[in-house]
């Protein structure tokens, strides 16, 4: 909207913000060492490195949020020293968090608005900052009423918002990081257009991203990172994912999925008819057999999540459940994990796992009860445990006594792989298992995946990027609107056969019109 | 990921500093008291100081664990009161002839109802889903007025003579020179320490306080585990009373008043957090000792009047905090 580029002097002509020597350091750990490479106007530069690979301390140095310890900035050819965020967006230099950092409470407006409120005298003029605040979420492309509270978006309509806030200030260089970690493909097109809007205005644009198909489609040039030194910048033309996947990886990624096996036509261990889970999941019936790895696909708000804490006993909901053939009922999650069944849940950090307290006492929780004789914990078995758990699920961790919130976001879903398998469960249901994950470790967590289907023990995947469940599944069953609207299985698990079934074009649910949502 | 911003060692040093700070906050009060006032550094006054702050330290012991779980207890302090009245007045209706098995029945009569209490406090915060902070006013309310309506506005004095002779001891007495409320704060202390640090249940109130969710998708009776957190204050309360009562013999409208904000200051100045998750008992403890010197070197030093002492409390737990505040940055704390 009214952001216009900061002014660029007329005699240069380089690249807008150039990069040299860069280093990073916490105490003797060095996070980034002699990074070099520059920004062009107008152009989208991706940025991408496994987790840890140092991606989020150098956009954190750039946007002003940390000090570089060693090397130099420099926008328009002139030294540039940052004194804080506020400082870079002065210099026009704006980030857009990989987390939603909103107040859920306020509408888009005072969101949007929130700390540069225009006033009129003494009171809020509203009618301008909700005038303006329509007309910065209208020029990415998307109507929201300003006035809507913030909780009542979806996810990709927040971080529009979020978006458009950053987009608030006159910018010359917008950092992306991670943005689309937690949406569908189709609004990951939707904001990728908008990216392209943005370079369209000769803004910079960083991308940090771990999808790399999609780096392909928006980027002009890569940066790869590998352990927080600088691999190389390259022409995204002249690269396929596969090339990018094995410069972060520094080996071979052609295998990233396990091989193939054939879908066991074994007998059910979970059989789950009309179940609603109110507001959520209506009238939902699948089987799961022993050995199998049952995906489950659809947009974000499709009701996956939903319906399985509601069959696991999570929340509320009801239908009937067969475990084994027998008839079963949990109705809270200790009974599931009773009968076998254990659910990682795709909230990590706020679900998963307890990040203000170390390794140990995460890894124990949920099994607790194999490290106690009588009330009291055996806390030296629990360290073997631990030593134990470390081997198996390659946790890669500096100290043992860490804080769970210490982990990267890969090692913390090691950790809570490990804590789930204490339970020694005959059904897991993973959801999102490599969101946030970088490419090495999803391999690993694939591998995990399949090793438990060859070893019995059944898996459901919740997965929202198709190409996984692909990989990795012998069925998918597609919901739409918290209903199961399809399955495909073998040669017609594609991403277009899953993608119809997902937005609507198609469904073999009786109950389930074919045309739009109310 | 990479960004974390302290050195395993600054960790280190952090944790240390902040468990240690309220005993090397004691120390640096008597240190003070010595200096102020010769007469302070004396067997008998230390005794006499540990002794007094029985009731808040053994109190406070329950107030961890239901912090540590994230919840809290405005009630405490009516409890209290409430219980003392309504186990005098069951000695003085004396149902039980013999001395000691009058005493004995009384002391389980009290600690049922501070259990019971304790439950109803916890049943109506989980089943009821209210927030804590509401639920323990309103109990606040409630324990203070049966306690002035039991006492019918006035005190509840234990009537039989022989009877106090026989339960004196349990405030006054001595196990070799050793006073027997500092007996029963180290036993309350070390079974509370062991239940919250060793044991599976221990373990599971640290979880909730952490992550009631995380907690919950463990498969962790969130509810239940909360609940138990006060049914362990009301007993705490109970025994609490258990040493009050020999030593004045009696229950008034006050008694116990303003013990919850020494209860949860003694808490937060021994290091546990408000927001839950972490719960140190023996720094509860110190926290208790600490109101109780502060207390006593005004009485010895004149300095400040003793009348103000509820105001210095109450300053301790904001300044407390503000300690804490400064020592708690850590990683993921943002």
């Amino acid at each position: 909207m009214t952001a216009a580029p900061a002014p660029i002097p007329a005699s240069f002509e380089g690249p807008l913000l150039s990069v040299q020597g860069l280093g990073k350091s916490f105490g003797p750990v060095a996070v980034l060492q002699d990074i070099a490479f520059d920004v062009r106007p107008g152009e989208v530069h991706a940025v991408i490195g496994e987790n840890g690979a140092g991606k989020s301390t150098l956009m954190k140095i750039l946007a002003g949020h940390l000090a570089p310890s060693a090397g130099t900035l420099a926008m328009h050819g002139a030294p540039l020293r940052l004194a804080g965020p506020v400082d870079a967006e002065r210099h026009g230099i704006v980030l857009v968090h990989q987390e939603i950092l909103l107040a859920p409470h306020l509408t888009v407006a005072e969101n949007l608005f929130l700390g540069r409120e225009q006033r009129r005298g003494l009171a809020l003029d509203d009618r301008a900052m909700n005038a303006k605040a329509a007309e910065a979420v209208r020029a990415l492309g998307a109507e929201i009423d300003p006035t809507a509270v913030v909780a009542q978006l979806s996810i990709a309509r927040r971080q529009l918002v979020q978006i458009a806030r950053a987009l608030l200030v006159p910018h010359s260089l917008v950092i992306f990081d991670e943005p689309t970690a937690s949406l569908t493909p189709i609004e990951t097109d939707a904001l990728l257009a908008v990216i392209r809007d943005i370079r369209a205005k000769g803004v910079a644009v960083l991308y940090v991203s771990h999808r790399l198909p999609e780096v392909k489609t928006i980027a002009d040039r890569v940066t790869v990172l590998r352990d927080g030194r600088l691999i190389g910048t390259h022409e995204a033309a002249a690269l396929e994912p596969l090339d990018m996947a094995r410069m972060m990886v520094g080996r071979d990624m052609a295998n990233l999925y396990p091989p193939r096996t054939p879908a066991p036509a074994s007998e059910p261990v979970l059989e789950v008819k009309a179940m609603t889970v109110p507001g959520y999941a209506q009238d939902a019936s699948f089987t799961l057999r022993r050995g199998e790895i049952l995906g489950f696909a659809g947009l974000v708000g499709a009701g996956r999540t939903e319906l399985l804490e509601g069959v696991l006993g999570l929340r509320p909901g009801h239908g009937e459940i067969r475990r084994a053939g027998k008839p079963a009922r949990f109705a809270t999650v200790r009974d599931s994990m009773a009968a076998g069944i254990v659910y990682l849940s795709e909230d990590r950090k706020g679900k998963g796992l307890l990040l203000a307290q170390d390794l140990r006492i995460n890894l124990t929780l949920a099994a607790l009860k194999r490290f106690t004789r009588g009330p009291v914990i055996d806390t030296a078995k629990e360290w073997a445990e631990l030593d134990k758990a470390i081997a198996a699920f390659d946790v890669r961790t500096r100290r043992k006594d860490l804080l769970a919130g210490q982990l990267s976001g890969g090692n913390q879903q090691k950790l809570l792989l490990g804590k789930m398998m204490l339970l020694e469960p005959e059904i897991v249901v993973i959801d999102e298992p490599t969101r946030g994950i970088d490419i090495g470790t999803k391999q690993q967590i694939y591998s995990f995946i399949a090793e438990l289907a060859a070893q019995g023990k059944s898996v459901i995947v919740i997965s929202s990027e198709m190409q996984e469940l692909i990989g990795l599944c012998h069925r998918i069953l597609v919901m739409r609107s918290g209903r199961i609207v399809g399955e495909v299985a073998g040669d017609a698990m594609t991403e277009d056969e899953i993608v119809t079934y997902a937005t609507g074009v198609r469904t073999t649910n009786p109950a389930e019109r074919p045309a739009g949502e109310a | 990921m990479s960004t974390t911003t302290t050195t395993p060692a600054g960790r280190g040093f952090r944790f240390d500093l902040r468990s240690l700070a309220p005993f090397l906050a004691l120390a640096v009060l008597i240190v003070v008291g010595a200096l102020l006032n010769p007469n302070f550094l004396t067997a008998d006054n230390l005794l006499n100081v540990a002794t007094r702050s029985a009731f808040i330290a053994i109190i406070a012991v329950g107030a961890t664990f239901v912090i540590t779980a994230g919840g809290l207890d405005l009630s405490v302090g009516s409890m209290s009161g409430f219980v003392a009245g309504a186990m005098i007045l069951l000695m003085n209706a004396a149902p039980v002839v013999d001395g000691h098995g009058m005493i004995a029945l009384a002391m389980v009569a009290a600690v049922g109802l501070g259990a019971l209490c304790g439950l109803g406090n916890g049943l109506v915060t989980t089943v009821g889903r209210i927030e804590p902070f509401i639920v323990t006013l309103g109990t606040m309310g409630i324990f203070r007025g049966l306690l002035i309506w039991l006492a019918e506005g006035g005190s509840i004095a234990m009537k039989a003579p022989d009877l106090r002779a026989l339960y004196r001891p349990v405030y006054f007495g001595t196990v070799f020179g050793v006073p027997v409320p500092i007996l029963v704060i180290l036993a309350v202390g070390a079974l509370g320490a062991f239940v919250l640090y060793r044991t599976a249940f221990g373990r599971h109130v640290r979880a909730v306080g952490s992550s009631e969710e995380v907690a919950r998708y463990s498969g962790i009776s969130v509810d239940r585990v909360r609940t138990l957190t006060y049914v362990i204050q009301g007993v705490c309360v109970a025994v609490a009373v258990l040493v009050y009562v020999p030593r004045l013999g009696s229950a008034t409208s006050t008694t116990g008043l303003l013990w919850e904000l020494q209860a949860i200051t003694a808490v937060v100045v021994g290091g546990t957090a408000l927001r839950g998750g972490v719960g140190r008992i023996w720094g509860t403890i110190c926290g208790a000792l600490i109101l109780e010197v502060v207390g006593n070197v005004m009485t010895l030093s004149n300095l400040v009047s003793e009348y103000l002492i509820s105001a210095v409390q109450g300053a301790i737990i904001i300044i407390a905090m503000l300690v804490q505040r400064s020592l708690l940055r850590r990683p993921g704390g943002s």
